[in-house]
Order: structure tokens, then C-alpha cells, then sequence
């Protein structure tokens, strides 16, 4: 839906219509006193892209947003919008739009005024001010509110209209600090599609920061996992979520299994794994980058890579009898907790038609292509 | 008696004693101030009971009363905006400095420890003919006489300003502290400079304190009767002055009565307005 003046009428630029913007951080760093917040981070951001700052509370997410927003001196290293360097531009002069979780709307002002407010700085004229706002509104799906005062819309209403606010002026980026974070289950949701979609017609490049991992699998195109004040690993989606780089975000992403095990050899094509309980393992190499010779490793297994079954499993998979202990029942899905050996594993399946039953025999399988290595 | 009904009587309960004092030592002596002013005093010295309009018609009539009404007025007002122009920047930087705002705040309280009657002499030693002042001007050979600073309007302007201060500062405090620093930063991000932020953002919404403090300054300032009694001089009486005049030296109750009354007439008129337009709520907020 988009409204009655359909795509070709509105006067907010739409992708492809406009120069998109790139952000380069280059050894940026972040001291309060003597702790370090944001550790020498570098990262380049795509034009276009919709880039996501995935990490715990406290990791540097907001820090790090708020010295692309001109809000933070960084105290060492450099920012650069577009191919400037930005570090000494001030935030009025950045053109930037900033969406925060509580939403900051103006309470003494009503919407239009709301979304008109930075469209006022810019010399922007009356009639085509009010074009504007109305155009806004329509994109967020809210054409009706623009005489109301904040307090008189839901959260998910007034988040929309935050939006709103923050791309009416065509910023060059979208900085959104959680979001969605405010809203409840369902609303959140939903809001993540249509924040989606809002982003990808207007094509601004933006930087969301989130601490809920689905919401990042979900909307991004580039995901930067951090923790205490680092980068930890960054990439597409699926590479992050499939090959994990570190323990913390196998951990941080989903649910793993980590199994301390022992490299015996190694060569071009494939890591061999002694592991306890699941015996000997050849993996492919380009499962384990980081592993370069024999010694102690990690073989991280995610929870729904690890198949459980009443019956033998086919050929390629390795396969062990395991006894399941305690099912976390879903409804479509279930989480099993099983005890193979000595160890304790977690394996997320689709439900055919009933669960496995705690203290059922079952074999657990999983194929070597899924498991990732990373040295210990 | 069902639950919702000992709920709906509990606040009364809890409050009870406090409204028993209220009642026993305010309205009690206001309705016999009230009673008084209709009296009327002979020559002699006797009060008459009655109803009799003489004393509200002096009152009311008198260009002297009048003349030290709006005097006194006027003396409020301009104390009000200089607390509020002075003590906005103050009250500003102490809600937005993060790190010492519970010392700053202490600081703001410390005159309290401090009688109001003597932080007011304080000044006669400041500014009077041996105070530091001229002493000092007059080591430094700027002037060869004392110069006599004390006992004008400005001196009661500046007692009153001293002692009212930090009770604007407060009001303003609670109302910049409770706004969202997001706002701003929203504002700046927006296109808006510092300065256009705080007129368009934070100014607007920290009005209700600055008016909860500026009614509170006035309501003060116009009910004093130490600082002009003190810092002024014989022309500088206010209108409380007349009151203790009547009441305390010429022993005439229905006449300071009367006046007393009038005062409180002008001034309630005024919280009325504040209470139609903001609430007493705010008021609460910054006292509290
Ligand atoms: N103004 C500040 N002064 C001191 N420490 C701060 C300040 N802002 C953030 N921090 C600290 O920096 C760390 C990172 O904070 P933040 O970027 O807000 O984390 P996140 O947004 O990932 O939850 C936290 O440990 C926080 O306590
Ligand atoms: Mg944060």
C-alpha cells in the first residue's frame, strides 16, 4: 500500500533517484575517562546497505552510532560520510536522521509540526512543507494524525512518525538506535517489515542498532556483531548465523552446541576432529579458517543442525544414540535437550506430528558440511 | 464495607492530621482576621465588635494603600525576572551537568542552614558605610567617602532577589531535568543549531517550572516583610509593612485585618490564574 499518490507522486526521493551515501569508520576509538567503549573499530558501510550493530547491552552499540550521529567525539580516529571526513562537522550539519527507542517526539508539538520541524532549517517553503509532511505520512501509513499531539498515538504510532520525521529531510544516512526495542512482541514485528520496506523504497543508507539477533538476521544486509567495545565479526546474515567467527557469536547467534575437541591433522581440503563421545570427524577445510594446525579446537554444531530421529539415518551424517532429557515444546518446533555420553546437546527440530518424548532413545545426527571449527 | 469503599477512605484517613492542623492553624485564624476586619476601633483605644464597612472602605479607598500595593507589586515583578533571568542559566547547567549535579544541588540548599534573617543583615555588612565594600573601595583609593549603597529600593530588590533565588533555580531545575536529552539531540540532528534547539525544544518545555518558580518568587516577594524592614529605607516599606504597622505598633487588628486580607486577595487572585492555566501540580513538583 502506498498510498493514494501512488510511487511516481511523491516528493520524497526514491531509490536509485538520489545519491546514496557511504559510512567509513576508520580506527575509531571511544574513552570515558579510562574505559574504553569503542576499541579501534573500522568498518565500511555500502551505500544503500542497511548495516546492523548486533551485540549485548553495554557492548558500545549506542556509542558508536552516536559518533556517526555527531553526538559523541570519538577520541581517536576518523569518520568520514560520503568520502568526508566528518569528526569536526557539527551534528545540524550533518543531515543525518536519527530514530531513537523512545521515539523523542516533540511533545509540545503536533505531528506535522513534528515531521516539519528539520524541513523548517532547511528553508523549505510552506506549501511545499506541508506536501511534505503529507507525503511522509503517507509513506509510514499514518495519513490521518497529522493534527494530533504525540501522547495522543500508540508507541508503534509514534515510532512510525519518528521515522517520518528523520527521512523527510533526505538524510544521507539513517541512524535508528533500537527501534523497535520499545514496542511489544507482535507490533515489533510487524514494524521490522515495514521499516524494511520504507528503508528499501527510499534506499537511504542506514545503521540500526539492535541487541535482538532475529531482528538483525531479519532486516540487514551486513551484520557487525560486537561485544565489549569490539567488532567481533561482520558479514552477510546467513555467513554470520552459518560460520560463525568466535565463540561469542556461535553463542550470541541462535543456539549451539560447543564441543571441546582436538585437530589431528589438517590439510588443503579437510580438518580431522577427535572429539569425546562423538568420535572422529572430518570436516571441510573451509569450515575452519582460523584453525591452521593440530591442537585444540572447538567444534561448534547449531541446535537445529543436529537431527534427532527413532530410526537409522541415511548415509554422510554422522550418527550417534543419544537419550533426550528435556523437550522445550514450541508448537511448530521443539528444543531437545540430549545426553550423548558424557555430553549435554541441544537440537532444535520441526515437530512432524508429535515430539520425541523425554527419556526416548534416539540417534542424533548431523552432517561434518554443518559444523564450523574454531581454534580454542 | 466493601473493598472499594475502604479504599476510597483511606487517603482521608492519612490525611487526617494534617487537615486537622491546617484547619486548627490556618482557617481558624483567617476567619478570625476575617471576623476582626469588619470590627471597628474607637479613639479610645476599644475594639467594637460588628459588621462595619469602615476599615475595607479605607482600605480600599486610600491612595496611600494603593500607592504601596502597586509599589509593592511592582517590587515582586521585578525580583520574579531577575530570579528568572539569572537563575534559568543556573538552573540549566546544574540539570545538565551529569557528573555533579547532587553537589550542585547541595550547594543550592546550603543557605537554608542559614537563618533567612541573617543572610539578609548579611548584607548591611557588605554594603553598608563600614561594610567590605567600601572598605575595600576605599583601601584601593577609588573613592575618599564612604559611598551609601544600603537602604533603597535596589538593596530590597537584591535581599529579596538573594533569598528568592534558589527557589526559582529549583523549579527550573525539575523541569529541565525531566526533559529527554533525545529531544535535543533529535532537534540538532534535524538541522537546528544549539541555540535554535533551546528556543524551539527545551525553553518551551521547561515553561511550567520557570512559571512554578516565577509564582512562587512573586508570591514571596510581595508577602515579605524582613528584607525592605532591614534593606530599605523609610520609603521602601512594602505592604506586609503596613499590616505589622497597623497590627503590632498602632494596635488597630480590624484595620491590618482589612489589609492583610487585601494582600491575600491580590495574590490568591494570582495562584488562580497560575492553578487555571499550569496546575498546582508543577508547583508541587518544584517544592518537592
Ligand atoms: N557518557 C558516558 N560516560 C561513561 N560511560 C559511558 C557513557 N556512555 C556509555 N558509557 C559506557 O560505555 C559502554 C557502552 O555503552 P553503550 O554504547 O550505550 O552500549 P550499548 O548501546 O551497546 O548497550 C557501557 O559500558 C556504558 O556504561
Ligand atoms: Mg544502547
Amino acid at each position: 500500500m502506498t498510498g493514494p499518490r501512488g510511487k511516481a507522486g511523491t516528493t520524497l526521493p526514491l531509490r536509485k533517484a538520489r545519491d546514496l551515501s557511504t559510512v567509513k569508520l576508520t580506527d575509531i576509538e571511544k574513552r570515558f575517562g579510562d574505559y574504553v567503549a569503542v576499541h579501534r573499530m573500522s568498518l565500511e558501510m555500502p551505500e544503500g546497505g542497511f548495516v546492523t550493530l548486533l551485540g549485548p547491552s553495554g557492548c558500545g552499540k549506542t556509542t558508536t552510532l552516536r559518533m556517526i550521529a555527531g553526538l559523541l567525539d570519538p577520541t581517536a580516529g576518523e569518520i568520514q560520510i560520503d568520502g568526508k571526513r566528518v569528526n569536526d562537522v557539527p551534528i545540524h550539519k550533518r543531515n543525518l536522521g536519527l530514530v531513537f527507542q523512545n521515539y523523542a517526539l516533540f511533545p509540545h508539538k503536533t505531528v506535522a509540526d513534528n515531521i516539519a520541524f528539520g524541513l523548517k532549517y532547511r528553508g523549505v517553503g510552506k506549501s511545499e512543507t506541508a506536501q511534505k509532511v503529507k507525503d511522509a505520512l503517507e509513506l509510514v501509513q499514518l495519513p490521518h494524525v497529522a493534527e494530533r499531539y504525540p501522547r495522543e498515538l500508540s508507541g508503534g504510532q509514534q515510532q512510525r512518525i519518528a521515522l517520518a520525521r528523520s527521512i523527510v529531510i533526505e538524510p544521507d544516512v539513517l541512524l535508528l538506535d533500537e527501534p523497535l526495542s520499545a514496542l511489544d512482541a507482535n507490533l515489533r514485528e510487524d514494524m521490522r517489515v515495514e521499516l524494511k520496506r520504507i528503508q528499501e523504497r527510499i534506499g537511504v543508507t542506514t545503521v540500526f542498532v539492535t541487541h535482538d539477533q532475529s531482528e538483525a538476521l531479519a532486516m540487514s544486509d551486513q551484520i557487525v556483531v560486537m561485544s565489549a567495545g569490539r567488532v567481533e565479526q561482520m558479514g552477510a546474515p546467513q555467513d554470520v548465523y552459518n560460520t560463525p567467527g568466535s565463540e561469542f557469536v556461535a553463542r550470541f547467534l541462535g543456539a549451539s552446541n560447543i564441543v571441546e575437541a582436538r585437530c589431528t591433522a589438517r590439510d588443503e581440503t579437510s580438518i580431522v576432529l577427535e572429539a569425546p563421545d562423538l568420535g572422529r570427524i572430518v570436516i571441510p577445510a573451509d569450515r575452519g579458517p582460523q584453525v591452521n594446525g593440530t591442537g585444540p579446537v572447538k567444534l561448534v554444531l547449531r541446535a537445529e543442525k543436529l537431527a534427532l530421529s527413532e530410526d537409522k539415518p541415511s548415509d554422510g551424517v554422522i550418527s550417534h544414540s543419544a537419550r533426550v532429557e528435556t523437550v522445550d515444546y514450541q508448537g511448530q518446533a521443539a528444543r531437545y535437550f540430549i545426553r550423548l555420553g558424557e555430553l549435554q546437546l541441544q537440537a532444535i527440530n520441526m515437530i512432524d506430528t508429535h515430539p520425541h518424548g523425554e527419556g526416548s532413545e534416539v540417534s542424533a545426527s548431523f552432517r561434518p558440511s554443518d559444523c564450523t571449527v574454531l581454534p580454542a | 464495607m466493601g473493598v472499594e469503599a475502604r479504599e476510597a477512605r483511606q487517603p482521608w484517613i492519612l490525611l487526617s492530621p494534617a487537615l486537622v492542623a491546617i484547619t486548627l492553624l490556618l482557617f481558624v485564624p483567617l476567619g478570625f482576621i476575617l471576623v476582626y476586619s469588619f470590627w471597628l476601633r474607637t479613639a479610645t483605644g476599644a475594639d467594637v465588635a460588628g459588621f462595619h464597612l469602615d476599615n475595607w472602605a479605607e482600605a480600599l479607598t486610600d491612595r496611600f494603600y494603593r500607592d504601596i500595593l502597586l509599589n509593592t507589586l511592582k517590587i515582586a515583578a521585578i525580583t520574579t525576572v531577575v530570579c528568572a533571568v539569572a537563575g534559568y542559566p543556573a538552573a540549566y547547567f546544574i540539570a545538565r551537568s551529569n557528573r555533579n549535579k547532587g553537589f550542585l544541588l547541595l550547594l543550592l540548599m546550603l543557605p537554608f542552614w542559614v537563618s533567612y534573617i541573617i543572610r539578609t543583615m548579611s548584607w548591611i555588612n557588605i554594603l553598608g558605610v563600614s561594610g567590605a565594600l567600601n572598605s575595600l573601595l576605599l583601601w584601593m583609593g577609588l573613592i575618599d567617602e564612604p559611598l551609601a549603597m544600603l537602604y533603597n529600593e535596589a538593596t530590597v530588590i537584591l535581599g529579596l532577589v538573594h533569598f528568592l533565588m534558589p527557589f526559582m533555580i529549583l523549579n527550573v531545575f525539575v523541569s529541565v531535568d525531566g526533559i529527554d536529552q533525545n529531544l535535543e539531540s533529535a532537534a540538532n540532528s534535524l538541522g537546528a543549531t544549539r541555540v535554535q534547539t533551546f528556543i524551539s525544544v527545551t525553553l518551551p518545555l521547561s515553561l511550567p517550572g520557570l512559571a512554578a518558580g516565577g509564582l512562587l518568587c512573586f508570591v514571596l516577594a510581595a508577602g515579605t516583610y524582613i528584607t525592605p524592614l532591614v534593606l530599605g529605607g523609610p520609603r521602601d516599606a512594602m505592604f506586609a509593612n503596613l499590616v505589622f504597622e497597623a497590627i503590632i505598633t498602632q494596635l488597630n487588628w480590624p484595620l491590618g485585618s482589612a489589609l492583610s486580607l487585601m494582600l491575600l486577595a491580590v495574590l490568591g487572585a494570582l495562584v488562580l490564574v497560575y492553578n487555571h492555566f499550569l496546575g498546582m501540580a508543577q508547583l508541587m513538583k518544584g517544592m518537592g
